[in-house]
This record gives C-alpha cells, structure tokens and sequence, in this order.
C-alpha cells in the first residue's frame, strides 16, 4: 500500500476533501472527455456514412474495405497516437485524428450492414414507384438501415470514451488525466474519481442514445 | 519521411537487438505478460461461460458482464492493480487478466446458447451424458465463437500490456514509455511499430488456431457471416 509522507497515513479511496476542493478540476476533465468524444464521433459519422454507402455499392471496393478496417482495427490506440506524434506534436490533434479513425471504421462497417439488410423487395417497390438513385437512398434505404446506424453510433461512442482515456498519454485524455494524476502522485482520490466518472459517462452516453433512438426511429422498437 | 527513416534505423540497428533493453527481450516480456494473463483469464472465463451456456442458467451476467468490462478505462485497471498490489508483475497479470475475462465470457456463453437445441436433443437420444455431450457434441459446434472471444481479449491484452510499462513492467511499452520521458521521438515511435506489429501478429496466429481447431465437419456448414464489430479497449 503505498502511503503519503508520514508511514502510518493510510490513503482513503476518496478522500472528500481533496474532491470538494476540486471539483472545477474534475468538471473539465469531464468537459474535456466529453468534448473529445462528441467531436470524434460526430465526424466519424459525417465521413462514415458517405463512405459507407460508396463502398456498399461497389462489391471489389467492400471486401478490401473490409479487410483494411480489421487490420487498422487492431492496431493499439497507443500505436496510433504514438505514430501521429511527429507529425501533430502532443495536441488534441493527434488525440481526434486518431479517435475519428476507430469511430469511422466502427461506423462505417455498420453503414453497410445496415444498407445489406434492406429487403430487396423494398428496393423493387421504391424502384417501381419512380425513385430515383439518390432518393431511394435518402427516403427508404438510409431510414431503415438507421437503427442499424445506430447501434454503431452507441458502440463508437462507448469505445471512444475509453480510448479517451488512453490519450491521457500524450495529455489529452479527459478523464484519464485525473487517472494518471493519481497514479503520478500514488493518490487514490484521482484514480477512483477518474475511474468512476468515465464508467459512469459510458454508462449513461449509452442509455441516452439507446433513449433518443427509441424517440426518433419508433419504427425500430420492435428490434 | 525523417521519422520514417530513422524509425527503419532504430528498428533495424544491431544495438537494440540484445540486451535486458534488446527488441527480443522486449517481445518476451510482452508475451509473457499477455500469454499469461490471457491463460489464466480462459481458464476461468471459459468453463463459466461454457457451463452458463450449456444450462441456458444466468444469461444476463453473462452478457452484462462485458457490458461492464468494456466500460472500465483500462488504464485505470493497471494503475488501480498497481495501488493495491504494488510494483512488479503479479498486478500487471491480474489488471490484465480481469480485463480478459469479460468477452471470453459472454461469447462462450453466446456459443454454447446458439447450439441447435435438435443437436442436444439428438445428443441425449444417443445416450451421452452431460459431461460427453457438453465435450463431444456442443462444444465441437461452439469453437468459432469461443475463439473468436479469445482472440477479441488476446488481442485487446496484448495492446494493454504496452500500458503496463507505465507501472513499470517490461514489454514494448517500455520503448513508448521511456520514449516519452527521454523525448526520443525514434524510439517511441519504434515502439509504437513494434506494438501494432504484435497487435496483428496476435490477430493473425489466433486466427489460423481457429482454423485449426475448427473440425471439418463444421468448416463445410459455416456459412462466412460479416464479423460482427468489438468494442476496444485499448
């Protein structure tokens, strides 16, 4: 157990005090988690989905699409962040670029799989009542391939809010900075508030999204 | 280009290829940690998930229990490891080995479910008992997802060990750790080479296991399904 100055301190989990005098300091590391996530998953989506429909459409184009993404997928994000560092330095950069890469291939993959399973009979009909291409892709396929969608959005999410706290390495992880501050110092306050706010984060980022899917697509409630 | 090529010098320069700081002393390490963790964590993980599975018995921990796996940071695993069990790499193994638990769990349980209940019936028809018929019949049908939970946890360790340099243990997080704190940009991004290497590395050797161990049988029904997303964790 390690202990602070005197041998016979033993260090609280939450030491109350320390909290009650930092609270500004958590509150922007939370800020700073939440930020890095909204903005990572929201232009994972705006690349993902053009992306997603282009490679859906072309069979050579989907299969090597495919397999690049599982490769890049299971390059560590360390790696990755380590990698960018020559090139963006240790800024929320490198911290984005890297977290929109895991986002888009999350989302993406889940763009096609979406688009796969439209009934072909849906096509045929949308087909027969006149659509062309580009409205048959906004009014019928992309809304039935959404829930789908969806599901990605809240995988990505909750895996970008712990890949956030990886790049508490290069000094932009939110709520890992405060993980690795108690680590720096061997304080348990920082660790445990740390820890249990980005738990907590992924737990209610997820509800949330599951809630507002409920909201806006009523039409999968039913899956 | 500069840091490509001098990336390409470090990794190839005859220095760093022995030694207690060597490249293969490094790779030991790594595995050393990973292989163990991800061992002892199959060895606890498979027989819950396999027996939950078997019984249709307490579905929802099985899944719940990588829906709570993925959410905890597994940098704080490690760093809360190394508060309460100190330095060296017994707490490195268990942060890591808790954290391979979860997806062995549930996709065993999720293979032993997806059995075709026919199959078991037949099974018991034949006379197996519980034990031969679990062995013999479900398993031999189950091994595509319960490898493919192995090789999500292998892979997701061997990307945290690199972590585990930062509580001080061996492996190629060292190059990235040390990296940082000697502002030598080469040999952190060496590292970094070297970690996503062993990353695929990983992927690919569980990967021909799978193949391996999957009876023919069973290789001829699989219809090829688009692999289903994992969340990461590192």
């Amino acid at each position: 157990m390690p202990t602070g100055l005197f041998l016979d301190y033993v260090d609280p989990w939450i030491n109350w005090d320390w909290l009650s005098r930092h609270v500004p300091v958590v509150t922007s590391a939370l800020v700073q988690h939440v930020e890095l996530t909204a903005v990572a998953v929201g232009i994972g989506l705006a690349i993902a989905i053009p992306l997603g429909v282009v490679a859906q459409r072309r069979r050579l184009l989907r299969s090597s699409i495919l397999t690049i993404f599982d490769i890049f997928y299971t390059v560590p994000s360390i790696a990755v962040f380590v990698f960018l560092i020559p090139y963006t330095g240790l800024t929320a950069v490198t911290a984005e670029v890297a977290l929109v890469g895991y986002a888009v291939l999350i989302l993406a993959r889940n763009v096609m799989v979406g688009l796969d399973a439209v009934p072909k009979d849906v096509l045929d009909a949308a087909d027969g009542m006149g659509y062309r291409p580009f409205a048959r892709l906004m009014q019928v396929e992309l809304p039935l391939a959404l829930p789908t969608i969806f599901a990605g959005i809240r995988i990505a999410t909750v895996t970008t809010i712990g890949l956030v706290t990886v790049a508490a390495l290069i000094g932009w992880g939110g709520l890992g900075q405060l993980i690795l501050q108690g680590f720096i110092e061997s304080f348990h306050t920082p660790l445990v508030v740390g820890m249990a706010l980005s738990i907590a984060l992924a737990f209610v980022a997820d509800l949330g999204l599951a809630s507002i899917q409920r909201l806006a697509l009523p039409w999968s409630r039913g899956g | 280009m500069d840091t490509v090529l001098s990336v390409i010098h470090w990794l190839t320069n005859p220095a760093h290829w022995s030694g207690s700081d060597g490249i293969p002393t490094r790779f030991v390490e790594h595995i050393e940690l990973s292989g163990e963790s991800v061992l002892i964590g199959a060895a606890i993980a498979l027989p819950i998930g396999i027996v939950l599975g078997h019984f249709g018995r307490f579905g929802a921990l099985a899944m719940n229990v990588s829906n709570v796996g993925r959410a905890i940071p597994s940098i704080a695993l490690l760093v809360l490891a190394f508060q309460i069990f100190g330095l060296g790499n017994v707490p490195i193994i268990i942060a890591l080995t808790a954290l391979a638990i979860p997806p062995m769990v549930t996709n065993s349980y999720v293979a032993m479910r997806e059995v075709d209940p026919d199959i078991k019936e037949a099974a018991r028809g034949m006379g197996f008992r519980e034990p031969a018929q679990i062995w013999r019949v479900e398993l031999p049908l189950a091994v595509p997802l319960v490898m493919a939970g192995i090789r999500t946890s292998a892979v997701q360790v061997v990307a945290t060990a690199t972590l585990a340099a930062l509580i001080a243990g061996g492996g190629f997080g060292r190059y990235i750790i040390d990296g940082f704190g000697q502002q030598d940009y080469t040999k952190l991004v060496a590292g970094g080479v070297l970690v996503a290497l062993l990353a695929l590395a990983t992927e690919a050797a569980l990967s021909g296991l799978e193949r391996v161990l999957v009876p023919r049988g069973i290789r001829l029904l699989r219809v090829p399904a688009t692999k289903q997303v994992v969340f990461k964790t590192a």
